[in-house]
């Protein structure tokens, strides 16, 4: 079964190598062609031209963190559901029926999270 | 033994190569087409040398002109960056795009001197795992490239995008439950294989035919998942420069352009395998034609393969051709609307098709 993998291991070594030479080749390039001079401007990062406001570590909403909680349940819902899809055939009804129960239970969570309005505006 | 693992690194090296020149014809077809829907020309001034030829070759030159400049200019690092992290955004936003081709079928099987080749990278037992997982791996890239950048905004920018791809991957991961209870299978040379039978002897049995709800919410959560317009606030082209890749120049910036176009390509390739029948030509078995009818024309299996390669990239490319179109079609999503869309209309309409097919298959069988 693991030689099933010789082809992932064989694309993921030469997928980072594309990519790897193609990330770096502006540099190797920039470091062979000409010299790199460093301003205090050109150090500074982009804000169409006002002067930076400030560090880049500072707070942002709570609401992300929220997406990214909700996130984490309703995947490990969705993986739950995989073996399942596969023998469902072989389950027949009574299958479906604890899945149905299942996924109500979840769609009720997220009706309770609708509700209170942790998916608004965001 | 070894020869099984030089096959496989031929085919791992060509679906790559083709995945990339899958990516720079689309960047013609987006640049040509996006002209010809806004009733413009589009990129046609680049010459070379000022003039040599006496005829200019248009966007061919600003496709070589274009990849040059990418590569010659400066790499700047803002201050204060993380330079290892620097170079990892755009490392992890592009890698995990193109492998996740190595599990998607291009082709039937080839028979070359006795020897049966399958024209699938990895032929893996779980391939629609194997695509989830690595999809998923590609929101590493964003939210490294924002946070490397040292910018508030690039942060932004970077959190806005990695929330907007976790929301749309579980519409994406319902969507394909509702193909696996279909056929029945996580493989996808299997589910490729599954949709040559034919219905009534006319219908190709095509995925899009059991599960239309399926493609439509799938197709929403792949053009939502790379970022593309209608869903491209992260990358905000006209309201935050260029989002969370503000800060990257040369050919960092290139590996991110390169990441949008080949997710166009790997969405594209997956609804075509599930929903398109992959390789599939209607009435083309291994051995020839089977017309309905009882007519049968034999074929080299050769010529069959090289159909059924050209089929899938057709369908492949129609696909990527339908996305570039809604691309400039549609206005961009506001970004409540878009998590509005995620969290309250693709997934409870993901749910309710799961329900649902699963009753249709116990009713049907």
């Amino acid at each position: 079964m693991l030689d099933q993998y010789i082809g992932v291991v064989l694309t993921f070594a030469f997928a980072a190598i594309i990519v790897g030479i193609m990330v770096s080749a502006s540099m190797i390039i920039g470091r062979l062609l000409g010299e790199n001079r460093r301003s205090p401007v050109k150090d500074q990062v982009f804000e169409c031209g006002n002067p930076p406001t400030g560090p880049a570590r500072s707070r942002f909403s709570v609401r992300f963190y929220l997406v990214a909680i909700l996130f984490i349940v309703f995947d490990v819902e969705v993986v739950f559901m995989y073996p399942w899809a596969m023998i469902f055939r072989s389950l027949g009804v009574p299958g479906l029926i604890e899945m149905s129960v299942f996924i109500g239970v979840l769609a009720l969570g997220l009706a309770y999270v609708w509700k209170r309005g942790a998916l608004a505006w965001d | 033994m070894w020869a099984d693992v030089g096959i496989a690194a031929v085919k791992s090296i060509a679906v790559l190569l083709m995945v990339l020149n899958m990516s720079v014809v689309l960047l013609w077809v987006e640049r040509k087409g996006s002209a010809l829907i806004q009733d413009r020309i589009g990129a046609n001034r680049a010459n070379i040398f000022g003039g040599i030829l006496p005829f200019n070759l248009g966007i061919v030159n600003t496709l070589i002109a274009d990849p040059i400049k990418m590569f010659t200019k400066e790499d700047v690092i803002p201050a204060g960056a993380d330079k290892l992290l620097h170079f990892f955004g755009p490392f992890l936003a592009v890698f995990p795009v193109l492998v996740t081709f190595a599990a998607v079928p291009f082709g039937d099987v080839l028979v070359i001197g006795g020897r049966t080749i399958e024209l699938q990278v990895a032929a893996l037992d779980v391939g629609i795992l194997y695509v989830l997982a690595m999809s998923s791996l590609a929101v590493y890239g964003i939210v490294l490239g924002g946070w490397a950048s040292n910018s508030r905004w690039a942060l932004l920018g970077a959190i806005r995008g990695s929330a907007q791809m976790i929301s749309y991957e579980i519409a994406m991961g319902l969507s394909l439950i509702g193909v696996i209870m279909t056929f029945g299978t996580l493989d996808l040379q299997a589910i490729a294989r599954a949709q040559g039978a034919h219905l009534w002897g006319i219908i190709p049995a095509w995925g899009i035919l059991y599960q239309p709800l399926g493609f439509v919410i799938f197709m929403i959560a792949g053009v939502a998942e790379s970022k593309r317009v209608p869903f491209d606030l992260p990358e905000g082209e006209s309201e935050l420069t260029s989002g969370y890749f503000t800060e990257y120049s040369g050919s960092k910036q290139a590996a991110f352009m390169l990441s949008d176009f080949a997710e166009i390509v790997v969405v594209s390739g997956l609804a075509t395998t599930l929903f398109f029948g992959a390789w599939q030509v209607p009435f083309l078995a291994r051995d020839g034609w089977h017309l309905p009818g009882g007519v049968t024309l034999g074929m080299p299996q050769l010529v069959v393969a090289v159909l059924q390669i050209a089929s899938f990239t057709l369908k492949v490319f129609a696909l990527c051709c339908l996305q570039i179109l809604v691309r400039w079609t549609l206005p961009r999503y506001r970004y409540d609307q878009l998590m509005d869309l995620g969290w309250k209309r693709l997934l409870p309409l993901a749910l309710a098709n799961v329900v649902v097919t699963g009753i249709v298959i116990v009713l049907v069988g």
